[in-house]
C-alpha cells in the first residue's frame, strides 16, 4: 500500500511540474530555442513510441496472430481521422477490440 | 454581511452556469474514459481506493492509464517518475499561451496550473468568459467542473469494477486507443517526416538493446536522434522563424 501511495505521489508531483514549467521559468523570458523545438517535436515521437510499445508484447506467431489489436487500432485511427470525437474513437475501437478478441 | 461577501455571492450564481455549460462537452468524455480507467484498475487487480486518489491528486488520464501497467508489475519509482515526465512532458507546451491569462489568477493560479489537462487547455484557450463574469473565477470553475467528472467517472468505474465480476477482458485496448488518438492529432499537427523517423529508428535500437526497458531506451535514443535532425526539420518546417506563433 505505501508503495501505491509513494507512486501517486511521485506521479503527482512530476504531473504538477510539468504542468508548470512555463509559469516557473519563462514568465519573464522566452525559452531556449532547443526547448522549443523539443516541445513542438517530441510529443509525435513520443506517441509513436507509446504506440508501438502497446504492440510490441503481441504474439504475432500464434491465433489470432494480433489481428483483433491490428484491426481495432487501424479502426481507432480512421475513426478519428475522421470523426476527430476523442471519445467516439477511443470507446469505438475499445468496443470493436473487446469484440473481436471474443469472436476470433 | 459584507458588500464583498454579497458580491462574490452574487458573482458564483452566475459563474457556475457559464462554467458548466462550456464544460458540457468534457462531462460525457471525462466520466465515460473515468469509467474506463476505474474498471481497467480493478481488473488489473489493484485495491479500488487508488483510482479516486489518482484521480483527485494526479488528474491526468494517460499517465493514469500507464501507471496501471507499472504498478501491476511492481515498476521502480524512478521508471515511474521519468516515465510520467515523458509522457506529460507534451503538457509543457500548454501554460506557454497562458501566461497572460493566469498572471492575474492570485490565489486560484496554482490550481488552474495543476487542472492544465488536454481537455482543460482545449476549453480555456477557445472559450471566453461571459462578460460580467470574473474570467479567473470562471476558469476556476471550469477546471473544478472538468475534474469533478472526471473523479466521478475513475470513481464509479473502480467500485462497479469490485461490485461486479464483469468480463472487462480487453478493455485495456483503451489506453492503446487514447495513444492512436494522441498520435493522430500530432499527425495532423505536425506534417514532417524526421519526429516518426527518430520514433521508428529508436523503436527498433531499444528492441535490440534492451527489450526490457524499452520505453526508457527508445524514448532516450528517439531524443538523441530527434535533436540530431533540427537542422533538417526546422528548415523543411519552412517558416523562418518557427515559433513566431503565426500559424494561420
Amino acid at each position: 500500500m505505501s508503495y501505491f501511495l509513494l507512486a501517486v505521489a511521485v506521479m503527482t508531483a512530476v504531473t504538477y511540474f510539468t504542468r508548470a514549467v512555463p509559469f516557473l521559468f519563462f514568465a519573464k523570458r522566452q525559452p531556449p530555442s532547443l526547448l522549443g523545438f523539443l516541445q513542438k517535436y517530441m510529443p509525435p515521437v513520443v506517441m509513436a513510441i507509446l504506440v508501438f510499445a502497446s504492440y510490441k508484447d503481441i504474439d504475432y506467431g500464434a491465433a489470432p496472430f494480433g489481428v483483433p489489436a491490428l484491426v481495432a487500432g487501424a479502426a481507432t485511427a480512421v475513426l478519428h481521422f475522421w470523426k476527430r470525437n476523442v471519445l467516439l474513437s477511443i470507446v469505438g475501437g475499445t468496443a470493436l477490440y473487446m469484440a473481436l478478441i471474443r469472436i476470433l | 454581511m459584507q458588500d464583498t461577501h454579497f458580491r462574490s455571492g452574487r458573482e458564483c450564481h452566475l459563474v457556475l452556469p457559464a462554467a458548466f455549460r462550456a464544460s458540457i462537452p468534457v462531462l460525457l468524455g471525462y466520466t465515460t474514459l473515468g469509467l474506463a480507467f476505474g474498471l481497467t484498475l480493478v481488473a488489473a487487480g489493484l485495491p479500488w481506493w487508488l483510482s479516486p486518489v489518482m484521480a483527485v491528486f494526479i488528474f491526468a488520464g494517460a499517465a493514469q492509464f500507464m501507471a496501471v501497467g507499472l504498478l501491476q508489475s511492481g515498476a521502480g519509482l524512478f521508471e515511474i517518475a521519468l516515465l510520467t515526465l515523458l509522457l506529460n512532458g507534451r503538457h509543457a507546451v500548454y501554460g506557454l499561451s497562458l501566461l497572460g491569462p493566469f498572471r492575474s489568477a492570485g490565489k486560484w493560479k496554482p490550481y488552474l496550473i495543476f487542472g492544465l489537462t488536454d481537455e482543460t487547455y482545449g476549453l480555456l484557450t477557445t472559450v471566453k468568459a461571459p462578460a460580467q463574469i470574473d474570467e479567473t473565477k470562471f476558469f476556476a470553475a471550469v477546471t473544478a467542473l472538468n475534474q469533478s467528472y472526471w473523479v466521478i467517472g475513475c470513481t464509479a468505474g473502480s467500485l462497479v469494477g469490485s461490485a461486479l465480476t464483469l468480463d472487462t477482458a480487453g478493455l485495456d485496448f483503451a489506453l492503446t486507443a487514447l495513444f492512436i488518438v494522441l498520435l493522430v492529432e500530432q499527425v495532423r499537427a505536425v506534417k514532417q517526416w524526421g519526429p516518426y523517423l527518430a520514433a521508428a529508428s529508436a523503436c527498433v535500437v531499444a528492441l535490440l538493446v534492451s527489450p526490457r526497458n524499452f520505453l526508457l531506451v527508445a524514448l532516450a535514443v528517439a531524443t538523441g536522434v530527434l535533436a540530431l535532425l533540427r537542422g533538417k526539420i526546422e528548415e523543411s518546417a519552412g517558416a523562418p522563424r518557427p515559433d513566431s506563433g503565426g500559424g494561420a
